[in-house]
């Protein structure tokens, strides 16, 4: 039987349960945040834009952001069963898709992103095992919940599992 | 302030479509005399999606594509994206670079260049019939491309939009050519607050 395999969407974020699998498809500046209670298999995906909901001037989607997402998240997976001080998380995404000389903070959004996620772990005082942001490419993200592998693939800078 | 895009009128829909025709129209008359085919071009949509659906207009968010990306300058700011499954822009390639069909499997840096003004003219030729419309002067930047998943190229826009709202108003046009099919799709996306000037300019506000 194929383990259910459930999508997250640009700004939106998903918990689940073993044997399933969170995937979200063509991160760019985008960050995937996975975090995951090792002993209950229980985990969530985010799939964040922005960094800083109090810096933008349509917040009312909380999984869009950095900082409301991923409360939320934590809070629905504790619901399931997870337990916090067990909770750790990895990320990928955040690249700068495209190059322009003159680099504007537009352009670095997927930087200002990874650096919002770490702080933002930081001060829910979660451990981050593995980060694999930053880079001009495009990832798939998906994590496994039996084993809480996070995937990365790529189109031509190959696959890895953090 | 919610969303005013959401609260366009169908006149205004209409205004923006016409645009988008007249401007994608000049776009695929030069993409044709470039590479010497014809080009069939379907009649601009005019769509307003939740930011996360935009992907699915180009197959999903894992589709392979190429993406030559402007930004536009000027009194109604924007970005121009032009979309090519990869398979197309490398047939693409082969028909300006006078290679036969299936020849380019990676892009040098000549390929690239040659993508790049291709995105280069068609956002010229399109900005041209907008500030026709407008009377606004408008102008590219220089263009940068990416080869990579659709979700990702498309983050870049769409992570501009988000700091706005949660609803990209899309502009798009799907470009055939005739025989060999290559395509492409071609999105004007205005800066949020670009709208409200583009269609006080054409006095359909």
């Amino acid at each position: 039987m194929m383990a259910e395999l459930i999508k997250v969407g640009m700004a939106d974020y998903k918990v689940g349960k073993n044997p399933a699998s969170l995937i979200s498809y063509g991160l760019g500046s985008c960050v995937g945040i996975a975090l995951y209670d090792s002993i209950t298999k229980i985990g969530g995906l985010a799939h964040i834009m922005l960094p800083d909901s109090t810096q933008a001037r349509s917040n009312e989607n909380p999984a869009k952001f950095a900082d409301t997402a991923l409360p939320l998240m934590l809070d629905e997976m504790i619901r399931m069963g997870a337990v916090k001080s067990r909770v750790t998380a990895k990320i990928a995404g955040g690249a700068q898709m495209f190059t322009f000389t003159n680099a504007t903070d537009i352009m670095r959004v997927g930087e200002r992103n990874s650096e919002a996620v770490r702080t933002v772990l930081k001060n829910m005082d979660i451990r981050l095992l593995a980060d694999d942001t930053g880079g001009n490419y495009g990832r798939t993200v998906e994590l496994k919940l039996d084993t809480g592998v996070f995937r990365v693939k790529t189109i031509d800078k190959g696959e890895k599992e953090l | 302030m919610s969303e005013e895009i959401l609260k366009l009128s169908a006149m205004q829909l209409d205004a923006l479509r016409e645009i988008g025709n007249v401007g994608a129209g000049n776009a695929a008359t030069a993409l044709s005399q470039i590479i010497n085919r014809k080009i069939d071009m379907t009649v601009p949509q005019v769509s307003i999606l939740p930011l996360g659906e935009v992907p699915e207009v180009v197959g999903g968010p894992d589709a392979m594509v190429a993406g030559v990306y402007l930004r536009v300058f000027g009194p109604a700011p924007g970005s121009i994206l032009f979309l090519l499954p990869r398979d197309s822009a490398f047939y693409l390639v082969d028909m300006l670079m006078g290679r036969s069909q299936g020849d380019t499997q990676l892009l040098n840096s000549m390929d690239e260049s040659a993508l790049m003004e291709i995105g280069n003219i068609l956002a010229g030729a399109y900005l041209n019939a907008l500030s026709y419309f407008t009377k606004l002067t408008l102008l590219p930047s220089i263009p940068a491309l990416a080869i990579d998943m659709a979700g990702a190229i498309l983050s870049v826009i769409l992570i501009q939009l988000g700091q706005m709202g949660d609803h990209a108003l899309v502009i798009e046009t799907e470009f055939t050519t005739e025989f060999d099919g290559v395509k492409g799709h071609f999105f004007l996306i205005p800066d949020p607050g670009s709208l409200g000037t583009i269609l006080t300019a054409i006095g359909v506000k």
